[in-house]
């Protein structure tokens, strides 16, 4: 086996990069912040880059399977025999595939950034935090325990926390990072849960070990894990589906998504990069890594399908209503998200079967250089008209031709046109679908025109749908600088090539290859139906003629709970307003004053009564002390000589 | 010449003590208190002279001692003049009675 170790410093150059920056940045580096971020950057993907062909051309495969190799193993704390929490490296398909994605994406925003952020006044910082962010990645991709992902994941949490409220003058950004924060904690309480009972009944924190003692049928650990039941499922369906709750939380899954649109008040580069194409994909991440265990039990798996399933559906109709552009991008991306999961959900292990976990990876890995796309455009349009709103955008097509083609090369992968990214990845997805649960396949498909068509909203609405503006401070800084069109172009061409990589040669459930084809005949069905959502986006919003207004108003009730996403953050506020802060918040706060505290003050209150009554004997007059002093030698000394002789 | 017995040594020795202890508690000028010390020091002195003498005569550990407690006494009577002297500044006076900022 070769040596892997270099890879180490893919994660580690990032790390570094923050704690320079973290500490002199402010003060002596804030001018060449971005390009010491960048650079570093820059080393680690080409790093991760020579990592990948080092490992899918060169040596990853063995007798035709990509093996899954420990580069490097550190037991860090071992609090029992055999019980360890370690510090390591695991190289597999998915692994390197996700080094790819995080650091090429990373760059690009960090390049989109230089110009983007240019004259903050927290450059540094801001550098600081994406480094941090893509450390903490870096680490959850290439951890090997599953106790090490939870570290990294909390630090992607803190990580994702710091850069939403970067504005941290603006109350919307610091109210939206807490949500972020509680929201995916409360999630991420569910992961531990569910690794503590994997970990107990597995005897290992080990990812390999414990993917090899669940899925051998007659090992004692998974005797003893599916004959446990608890509320009438058994420990491994409630371990299973507790991991997925953490998952869930950070993949923004419905009911857990709340945090992901309100997270769109950080920095544009920022959502591109967390909320769009790595972070958000953690939880879909995690799923795959564990994919063997949650393969052997069927109702997990089902809970992350449907799970998966309704979030895509329920976001499409939402993101089909808003008028916040990024808001519509955080939606849709939970809808691609949601797409993924289910992909996993419907798959089975191994060879021709795995054909949804391959999907999903593939999908996972289309999407992010699209939706990254799509919000570096974003970016680029706020960076224009320094506005959220649709209604303040229009004509754009003309002032800024390159992220208008490059957000409509965005646009076309994401709705699944051929010979775009997203189309080959999305049929994966439906074929997978189509053989395993009709159910799921039709709500894919109405998923996949509900996105052609909000895709398509959004798209005519920004470059079309009004004249130019009239007023022409706009054209006085026109797209932005070459370091914000550089990125575009980049993502732009990979979203369209990406597609054309023979994905499942590389990334399967099991490592063997498989094959796969686009069969025509197939793709006809929703094909047809996103260009048809395609024609209706653009007889709506091409031109302002007001048929969207009366289509809306023909909604009626459905319309207006969509735009109101469904009242699900007013079920939540009312959850924890209403029940929990009376009822469980107030009685433990009442508690912990009086009992609590209670026992502590009287502690105090005893010492301040002992030492007033004594206090008398401190007269100040140092001969009344010597006095006392004397007086301890006498009885001293009548103690040792008479009474313990 | 005929010897002193240890008996009588001791009783000087003893009464050198308490009238040490005697200015120590009743008198109020800090000098006089630190010379009350330096009579307990030295009544000590004796005793250790004393015993070393009369029980172990061979051996040189008390007389030792004594010149170590002479060193130390010369250290700590530097030390408390030095005090003496700034409670004087800031008193005017270097009566006990005056400082009492330590009460309660």
């Amino acid at each position: 086996m070769s040596n892997y170790l270099y890879i180490l410093w893919i994660p580690l150059l990032p790390l570094a990069t923050f704690v320079i920056l973290g500490i002199f940045g402010r003060k002596y580096l804030s001018s060449i912040a971005g390009l010491l971020g960048t650079a570093s950057l820059l080393t680690s993907t080409i790093l991760s880059f020579v990592a990948a062909k080092q490992y899918f051309f060169v040596d990853g495969k063995v007798n035709g399977v990509y093996q899954k190799i420990v580069a490097l193993k550190y037991t860090w704390l071992e609090f029992a025999p055999n019980m360890s929490i370690d510090l390591g490296i695991i190289i597999d398909p998915i692994s390197v595939m996700m080094l790819v994605v995080v650091t090429s994406v990373s760059l690009m925003v960090h390049v989109f950034s230089l110009g983007y952020m240019k004259g903050e006044e927290r450059f540094a910082t801001y550098y600081a935090f994406l480094s941090l962010f893509t450390f903490s990645m870096l680490g959850l991709i290439l951890s090997s325990n599953i106790f090490q992902v939870y570290m990294f994941w909390e630090l992607v949490g803190v990580s994702s926390f710091l850069l939403i409220s970067y504005y941290f003058n603006k109350p919307a950004a610091v109210a939206a990072s807490k949500k972020a924060f509680i929201v995916t904690r409360f999630a991420d309480l569910g992961f531990l849960i569910g690794i503590l009972i994997l970990g107990y009944y597995g005897g290992t924190l080990d990812i390999g070990l414990l993917i090899e003692r669940f899925t051998s049928v007659h090992s004692t650990q998974f005797l003893s894990i599916t004959s446990a039941s608890f509320l009438g499922a058994s420990m491994l369906t409630w371990g299973l589906t507790l991991v997925f709750m953490g998952g869930a939380g950070k993949s923004a899954m419905f009911p857990l998504h709340i945090w992901l649109p309100d997270a769109m008040e950080g920095p544009t580069p920022v959502s591109a990069l967390i909320h769009a194409a790595t972070m958000v994909v953690a939880g879909v991440y995690l799923v795959a890594r564990m994919f063997p265990v949650f393969t052997m039990d069927e109702s997990a798996l089902n809970i992350v399908t449907y799970v998966g399933a309704a979030s895509a559906l329920f976001a499409a109709i939402i993101a089909c209503t808003q008028t916040d552009i990024k808001r519509v991008l955080a939606y849709s991306t939970m809808s691609q998200i949601g797409y993924m999961m289910f992909a996993l959900g419907i798959s089975k292990n191994g060879g021709e079967n795995g054909l949804g976990y391959m999907a999903s990876m593939f999908h996972l890995f289309t999407h992010a250089f699209f939706k990254s796309l799509l919000f570096l455009g974003a970016g680029s349009v706020i960076h224009m008209v320094h506005s959220n709103e649709m209604k303040d955008m229009g004509g754009l097509r003309k002032l800024m031709p390159i992220t208008h083609i490059a957000f409509l090369i965005a646009c076309l992968a994401i709705a699944g046109i051929p010979p775009f990214a997203g189309f080959f990845s999305k049929e994966e997805i439906l074929t997978a679908a189509f053989h395993e649960n009709k159910i799921i396949y039709g709500i894919a498909l109405f998923t996949a025109a509900l996105t052609s068509f909000y895709m398509f909203r959004l798209y005519f609405n920004i470059f079309w749908s009004k004249d130019a503006p009239a007023d022409n401070h706009h054209e006085s800084h026109g797209e932005g600088p070459w370091v914000m069109k550089l990125p575009l172009l980049i993502l732009a061409a990979c979203a369209v090539g990406v597609g054309f990589i023979p994905f499942s040669q590389f990334i399967t459930s099991d490592g063997a290859p498989i094959e796969t084809h686009i069969d025509v005949v197939f793709s006809i069905v929703p094909v047809a139906l996103s260009v048809l959502a395609i024609l209706l986006a653009a007889s709506f919003y091409k031109n302002q003629n007001g048929k969207s207004d009366k289509v809306a108003a023909a909604f009626g009730g459905l319309y207006t709970a969509a735009h109101k996403k469904f009242y699900i953050d007013e079920v939540y506020l009312f959850i924890t307003k209403k029940i929990i802060f009376p009822f469980i918040g107030q009685p433990i706060a009442w508690a912990d004053k009086n009992i609590v505290d209670g026992f502590m003050q009287w502690l105090a209150k005893i010492t301040l009564k002992v030492s007033v009554l004594i206090k008398g004997l401190q007269s100040g007059k140092v001969q009344n002390y010597a006095m006392y002093f004397f007086g301890g030698i006498v009885v001293l000394s009548i103690l040792f000589i008479y009474i313990w002789k | 010449m005929q010897e002193i017995p240890l008996s009588q040594i001791l009783f000087v020795s003893t009464a050198l003590f308490f009238i040490g202890m005697y200015g120590l508690f009743t008198r109020r000028n800090l000098i006089t208190m630190l010379m009350s010390i330096e009579l307990m020091l030295n009544s000590v002195n004796i005793n250790f002279v004393a015993f070393n003498k009369y029980l172990f005569p061979d051996h040189l550990d008390g007389l030792f001692f004594t010149l170590f407690i002479i060193t130390i006494a010369a250290a700590e009577a530097a030390v408390a003049i030095a005090i003496i002297i700034n409670l004087y500044r800031s008193h005017n006076s270097i009566d006990v009675e005056n400082a009492t900022e330590m009460k309660n």
